[in-house]
């Protein structure tokens, strides 16, 4: 572990595309009502706290890593993605990016 | 590198989060409960819109103005909903300010609860283990990683945000700039500075 923070130069908002992408619904999600910030806040920083646990969290991919399980873990719970349906529709996607040709606009199959 | 992008058969695979974040996304989407549209809005606000400039704007306007100064120190929340930065979060914004005798510095030791409005997203290490364990216990050696040295006169305090209660540090006004105008000012306003990792630029 490095216990040395470096001050780096100002960075992007998000680093990877899925990171904006899982923020943004969480933020949509929250502004629609479905939950209110501190439950949020409480759920995420106890998922951060179990992943926290056995590495140093680096604030990166891991951070989003969380943030992405304490989404799909209170979604789950309300009922409203049940982890069935999440793997069946990832998997979806996935088939769909492997089948589309290269270039193309990736579309789900069965829309 | 696993991929050459010259001759793919077919589109670039994203990784396995991404997928789920896109499974995710059909499903609530499906079911009317968020629209594509807005979560592109949302990602363009953050991106593009939401910056550190906003907390800048309102440092170097509390360093010229008195008035909005003693306002600010008092309901921030209020007077930055006025400058149109707004919690969508609905949090409650606290803006606290450096002297000679104290220097602050903000931290989430819970997760990563930052003033989004004035701030932006949170760079990576404020969402690190080591800067959320180590500000609280060994702030001085933290700011001195930052390159920030205190005089042994100054005491720190460290400010543990929540997802209620986010701060902004208002740091101490440059020496040497009495004759900057605000826009100027907002200039020498670093990010890190109103986290109270850093201070403000000198004029050059």
């Amino acid at each position: 572990m490095s216990d040395c923070i470096i001050h780096t130069a100002p960075e992007p908002a998000f680093a990877e595309p899925w990171h904006a992408q899982v923020f943004a619904v969480t933020v949509a999600l929250n502004e629609a009502g479905r939950f209110d910030w501190p439950e949020w806040a409480a759920r995420f920083s106890d998922t951060l706290k179990r992943h926290g646990l056995d590495r140093e969290l680096n604030g990166g991919d891991d951070y989003f890593f969380a943030w992405l399980e304490t989404l799909e873990t209170l979604l789950a719970e309300q009922g409203t993605a049940t982890p069935d349906a999440v793997n069946r529709l990832r998997n979806a996607w996935e088939d769909a990016y492997l089948t589309t040709p290269h270039g193309d606009p990736v579309r789900l199959t069965d829309e | 590198m696993p991929h050459d992008d010259h001759d793919h058969p077919h589109a670039l695979l994203p990784p396995d989060p991404a997928l789920r974040v896109k499974a995710l996304e059909t499903i609530l989407t499906r079911k009317g409960l968020i629209d594509p549209a807005a979560l592109d809005e949302i990602i363009d606000t953050y991106q593009n819109k939401i910056g550190p400039q906003n907390g800048a704007r309102v440092v170097a306007k509390a360093w010229v103005d008195p008035e909005f100064k003693a306002e600010l120190l008092k309901d921030a929340t209020s007077v930055v909903a006025d400058l149109g930065f707004y919690g969508r979060q609905g949090e409650h914004m606290v803006v606290v300010e450096n002297t000679p005798e104290q220097h602050n510095m903000v931290v989430c030791t819970l997760c990563s609860c930052y003033p989004w409005p004035l701030l932006g997203i949170p760079p990576g290490w404020y969402k690190s283990d080591a800067y959320r364990a180590r500000a609280v216990r060994e702030p001085r050696k933290v700011l001195a990683e930052f390159g920030v040295t205190l005089p042994t006169t100054s005491s720190v305090r460290v400010w543990d945000s929540t997802a209620e209660v986010r701060y902004l540090v208002l740091p101490m006004r440059p020496l040497g700039t009495d004759g900057l105008s605000e826009d100027e000012l907002v200039g020498l306003v670093t990010r890190d500075s109103m986290i109270g990792t850093g201070l403000p630029e000198e004029p050059s």
